[in-house]
């Protein structure tokens, strides 16, 4: 049988978001069935409330750990060398397939007050996060208990701008938006974003569906930097973004199945997440991926403690213990994405087999000073500014 | 005591229609007449203008939803009928296996059934890109990210939802009218135009029934092979709901979405001339 059958009939990814997807619904519906719906706008803890509330918990030897596919070892090594390090078990589960999803279907039952039944989960950082810091369903972290966090984060992962002194979260993983092309159709090496929008791709170009994504890419196109952008830069980018819908460009605004679409020659080039095109070089298609000169996006994966968790002293451990370099290591050898943990490139190019130093000799995987200035962070937006935002690039890929 | 019995035995699927079905249409519809956002709350306001801003913004995909869902409908009844006959009155013994055969597709997810439609007909896929290579198709053609993906995706997904009903309507048919119908020196074509299609119209009716709504609220067809002005109300309304957090603006939308459909049905029914159609269905 042909490999990518197999793969698209063994992918649980679509069923499983779906079931999600409905299951949110049904549960918000009754949510919501007294008349309107209380604003739960949460104020920032103080400090002492957050030592009251951290002095009282107990380690209790589980935690769940609730995180995204392919986002762990299969073997889940680095869980089991947590195990056995601090006697706490685990349970490991996949069902994050989209932050808009999983924070749907999760807010009900927050608002509810109701816990999740998971002690860490992981979210990019963006709208969705924004809101469940706003909403206060996320626990403040106890820093006391992150001595390898603080020891070893990178400095450019310490005090983001959506999430001040690392109050709520930490990363998990970060990754890079920028552009994967199929050689065996693109005789060219892609340099510049202005290829995404270039007539000669007619109908072979992927964009994405989100409006953040699919919004900073319109604006590098136009000469903005996103994260410094106004409302006149964004209507700026939706024009060209129009136009590039319009002409015939674009074939299709991906959810994440861009990736089966470029590696089957659907569409040639294509705005991709890198660790998403590094698992494709090593299945050996014919997958570039490249950040544009005019930037790319970084994003940043942040585990975090819902509000109502049953075991935050044992999260913390966990959060805490995949700091130590050896163990992101593990975790970088397998997921590719671009670590937030300082020294795991140095154990990477230490090890003997090929794998592991072609990827600590990646750029992509470990990004330069120069590839950071490059790389522009997603813009915080305001609630008052997201009906804007949305409503002016969803129009485009949902038209 | 024993005349209570009935009533006893239906208070579970009551209750469960009750909590299940009622209440969240009485809260979507209680939220489609907020206004506010998810961090402030949302305060019932009564203000209809959710309504009539959704219904303006979102026209062009309600439309093409209908459009849609009403030529995969067409298309399902005139490749199911002429299925759903055969195996009622020419199938013989077998009848069994090509109804086990109708329903085997539902052993497969539905999501997975249209993603492998994504990989048979992909541009370069086995199927165009065989005939491409035999110089049958041009090059640039392609049949993904295309309206008629999107319908076929619909019709395949569906079709067995009209062929059933029509092959239960048309099993009930008995054979000694049609021989009637003979002996009256009726021909082939008019026994079949005033003996048997009349007789099976409820099952016509209720296929187009279970058709016509959920092709016309699928969002996966869409969203999977679809392209860049494919977009349906279904993929809004989730938009709405889970991306933007917009509960007002997403119920308004299913509800003036349930209002065309109800409508439309009404219609339908009457323009079929059988106004106790829903009681033949039933029957």
């Amino acid at each position: 049988m042909n490999n990518p059958l197999l793969r698209g009939l063994t992918q649980s990814r679509y069923s499983r978001r779906d079931a999600l997807r409905f299951a949110g619904y049904s549960a918000a519906g009754l949510a919501l069935a007294a008349c309107g719906v209380q604003g739960q706008k949460a104020a920032a803890p103080s400090p002492s409330a957050v030592a009251d509330f951290w002095s009282t918990q107990k380690k209790n030897g589980r935690v769940v750990f609730a995180n995204w596919p392919e986002y762990m070892p299969e073997d889940q090594a680095p869980l089991k060398q947590f195990q056995q390090a601090t006697g706490i078990s685990y349970e490991y589960k996949e069902v994050i397939q989209e932050n808009a999803e999983f924070f749907g279907k999760s807010e009900p039952q927050l608002r509810a007050g109701q816990p999740l039944g998971y002690d860490i989960i992981v979210m990019t950082n963006g709208l969705q996060l924004g809101k469940m810091i706003q909403l206060g369903y996320l626990t403040a972290l106890d820093h006391k208990q992150l001595p390898n966090f603080a020891a070893n984060a990178g400095a450019s992962y310490k005090n983001p701008a959506y999430d001040a002194n690392n109050t709520y979260t930490i990363p998990y993983q970060a990754g890079v938006t920028g552009i994967a092309y199929n050689t065996k159709y693109v005789d060219e090496d892609i340099t510049s974003i202005q290829s995404l929008f270039d007539k000669k791709y007619e109908g072979k170009v992927g964009m994405m569906a989100d409006a953040q994504e699919v919004g900073n890419f319109g604006m590098f196109a136009v000469g903005v930097d996103p994260d410094k952008s106004t409302q006149a830069d964004w209507e700026k980018a939706a024009a060209k973004l129009k136009e590039q819908r319009d002409q015939g460009i674009v074939r299709k605004y991906y959810a994440q199945d861009y990736i089966d679409a470029v590696a089957k020659g659907d569409v040639w080039l294509s705005q991709a997440w890198s660790g998403d095109v590094f698992q494709r070089q090593l299945a050996g298609e014919p997958v570039k991926f490249v950040v544009p000169q005019e930037g790319g996006t970084i994003w940043i994966d942040n585990m975090a403690i819902p509000k109502g968790a049953a075991n935050p002293v044992d999260a913390l451990m966990l959060m805490d213990f995949l700091y130590k370099p050896e163990i992101a290591a593990e975790l970088t050898a397998y997921i590719q994405y671009v670590t937030p943990v300082n020294g795991v490139q140095q154990i990477l190019a230490g090890k003997s087999d090929e794998d592991s130093k072609a990827l600590a000799e990646s750029s992509l995987i470990f990004p330069t000073e120069a590839d950071y200035a490059k790389l522009r962070p997603y813009r915080t937006l305001t609630n008052a500014e997201e009906p804007v935002y949305n409503g002016l690039f969803q129009t485009i890929t949902q038209g | 005591m024993r005349r209570w019995t009935p009533y006893w035995l239906a208070l579970p699927a009551w209750l469960w229609l009750a909590i299940f079905l009622v209440v969240p249409i009485a809260a979507m519809a209680s939220v489609s007449l907020t206004t506010g956002n998810l961090i402030d709350g949302f305060t019932q306001t009564f203000s209809v203008s959710n309504y009539s801003d959704a219904i303006a913004k979102y026209s062009t995909q309600l439309v093409r939803s209908l459009v849609y869902g009403g030529v995969a409908t067409v298309i399902m009844l005139v490749l199911g009928y002429p299925v759903a006959y055969w195996i009622a009155f020419k199938a013989g013994h077998r009848k069994s296996m090509f109804l086990f055969l109708l329903l085997l597709p539902f052993f497969v997810s539905f999501v997975l059934r249209t993603i492998s439609w994504g990989f048979l007909l992909a541009d370069d896929g086995i199927l165009l890109g065989t005939l491409k290579g035999w110089g049958v198709l041009p090059q640039d053609f392609h049949v993904l990210a295309t309206t008629v993906a999107v319908i076929g995706g619909l019709v395949y997904n569906f079709l067995p939802f009209m062929i059933l009903p029509i092959y239960v309507a048309l099993e009930r048919v008995d054979p000694r009218v049609i021989e009637a119908s003979y002996d009256l020196y009726a021909s082939r074509l008019s026994t079949f135009r005033r003996v048997v299609l009349p007789l099976s119209l409820p099952g016509v009716f209720a296929g187009v029934l279970m058709t016509f709504v959920p092709a016309t609220a699928d969002p996966i067809n869409a969203q999977v092979l679809g392209g860049t002005s494919n977009t349906m109300i279904g993929n809004i309304v989730q938009t709405e709901y889970l991306v933007n957090n917009d509960y007002p603006t997403a119920s308004a939308i299913s509800f003036t979405l349930m209002a065309v459909l109800l409508i439309g049905i009404f219609i339908y029914a009457r323009a079929l001339g059988t106004e106790n159609v829903l009681e033949a269905a039933a029957r």
